[in-house]
């Protein structure tokens, strides 16, 4: 047996082939992919302001906005802006996962509690949050509570319904498992139901908390003092440009960590199912 | 113990959807014994199991451990299914203790218990092992472990091995054989495998599909001292043979 006859096809080194289906391409030509698609954008963008295609006035150059970016950050008001609005984000959203994950599972174990709930929240669902801001501010006021509150409403039906998803993944032999182990319903739920979807949960609550990003600002539009949102509408009304560029990248690269985070809770909490 | 199956019978859905899976099934066991049924698909034989584990309730007659109806799960019927049997997140040892810890036994009591039945099952070098490292006849060794961890006066097994290579099922026949012979366990094996029956039970049932029934029952008096000799006596294979042939009989029946 010859080894030529044997030996592998020549491996194709052309970009195309990282398009060809099932094909990994090697840690280091990932990365480097990861680092052009930041990369490439910024440099777009610094080459178009450079030439002066665009006035200054609408599109200011990464500088400018990193300029903008450090003297928001001297100044004070960065920071400030950045607690206000993590602030209500963590508060709406932390209320909505803490009642959104029992119901969830009570509703993915228990089909009575299901047909009980779903058609409500299926409805709920598709009232766009955003349209309960007057309604909130008649009731709750200007303060804070009615920015958690929508934060709230926009993120508890979408938790439910998915915790309810995967807990419905969850073998039923492992139930009833646990069952013939002399398991009790508490136990089942708790420690079976729940620690089983836990990947999921956490998994869901990533997806979700992006929905809050966008309600915090849609709320600070409407009524605020402090707040990434409301720094951007005031950046408009002095047709700074720069600063709501700046807000906004502020915006993305705390989306970014936060994702980052839920991702290594994952894989600290749950280790065996990454 | 002495595990009673009265007359049971089971139906599913209402009306004209109305489906009759086992029809007034009637079967005893003592301490100590293995027994086995068999029957293809469609002979109600898991389901058999669920009603005497607690899962399910038979729509007539009586299943009673010692006299005591039985009237949902407990530790005292401990189950072992074909799939999905173990806890992913737990390794092999905490799966094991898993049942005694939901009965609130005390820690070092489960550490003692969990330790012997690893080492009875040949598993003290998996115990730090998540079940997704270990290969399908450990992860079924583990399943049994955690069941008999409870100290089970019956140990229900619902096709364990069914999914399992030949080779590494006939393995674990012999270890469930030899495990049985040790320690006089109460086994009620299910399965569809005729030979799996024979090899290691002392009685077998065999189930008739639509609706589930005993067509027959019987002893197993082989000699079971050395499992491979056996699979391979003549007196085996025309008992198997015999066994087959009613099943197939069954099946033809129906087309």
């Amino acid at each position: 047996m010859s080894a030529s006859a044997t030996a592998a096809p020549e491996r194709r080194s052309n970009l195309l082939s990282l398009l060809s289906l099932g094909a990994t391409p090697s840690r280091a030509v990932r990365g480097g992919l990861q680092v052009a698609s930041l990369l490439i954008p910024l440099l777009a963008w610094a080459a178009i302001a450079a030439l002066g295609f665009v006035d200054e006035k609408f599109l200011p150059s990464p500088g400018a906005v990193f300029r903008s970016l450090t003297s928001m950050a001297e100044s004070g008001i960065l920071f400030e802006d950045i607690l206000a609005s993590t602030g209500r984000v963590f508060g709406g959203f932390l209320l909505a996962t803490v009642l959104a994950v029992p119901i969830g599972i009570c509703m993915g174990v228990y089909p009575a509690i299901c047909a009980l709930c779903e058609p409500l929240i299926a409805m709920l669902r598709y009232m766009p949050a955003a349209a309960f801001i007057p309604l909130l501010i008649i009731y709750l006021g200007i303060g804070e509570e009615p920015k958690i509150a929508l934060i709230f409403l926009g993120t508890i039906y979408f938790n439910i319904l998915m915790v309810m998803d995967a807990v419905k993944f969850v073998p039923k032999e492992l139930i009833e498992t646990t069952l013939t182990l002399g398991g009790r319903s508490r136990q089942v739920l708790v420690q079976v139901v729940a620690r089983y979807s836990l990947p999921s949960i956490i998994d869901t609550l990533r997806i979700n908390i992006a929905t809050s990003w966008n309600l915090v600002v849609v709320a600070e539009l409407v009524a605020a003092e402090v707040g990434l949102g409301k720094r951007i509408q005031l950046a408009q009304r002095f047709f700074r440009t720069d600063q709501i560029f700046a807000e906004l990248i502020v915006l993305g690269l705390i989306g970014f960590t936060i994702d980052m985070g839920f991702r290594l809770l994952l894989r600290l909490t749950c280790r065996w199912a990454v | 113990m002495e595990l009673q199956i009265c007359n049971v019978s089971k139906h599913f859905g209402v009306g004209s959807a109305r489906k009759t899976v086992l029809d007034r099934i009637s079967f005893s066991m003592q301490s100590g014994e293995f027994v086995a049924l068999v029957g293809s698909s469609g002979s109600g034989k898991s389901t058999i199991l669920r009603l005497i584990a607690g899962l399910n309730q038979p729509s007539s007659g009586r299943i009673s451990v010692d006299g005591e109806p039985v009237r949902g799960p407990g530790p005292d019927r401990g189950m072992v299914f074909q799939k999905y049997s173990l806890y992913p997140w737990l390794n092999a040892a905490d799966n094991v203790a898993f049942g005694m810890r939901l009965q609130g036994i005390k820690a070092a009591e489960i550490r003692e218990r969990t330790a012997y039945f690893l080492e009875v099952m040949g598993l003290q070098d998996a115990a730090t092992k998540l079940p997704r490292e270990l290969s399908g006849g450990m992860r079924q060794r583990v399943a049994i472990a955690r069941a008999l961890a409870t100290n089970p006066s019956v140990l229900l097994l619902d096709e364990p091995f069914g999914a399992l290579d030949l080779q590494i099922r006939e393995s674990m026949q012999d270890f469930l054989l030899q495990l049985w012979q040790c320690t006089g366990l109460t086994v009620l094996l299910i399965t569809h495998d005729v030979e799996e029956a024979l090899v290691l039970a002392q009685r077998v049932h065999v189930l008739a599909p639509n609706p589930g029934r005993i067509i027959r029952s019987l002893d197993v008096t082989l000699d079971k001292s050395d499992l491979d000799q056996l699979r391979l006596s003549g007196e085996f294979l025309d008992l198997r043979r015999s066994l087959a042939g009613s099943l197939r009989q069954l099946e033809s029946a129906l087309c």
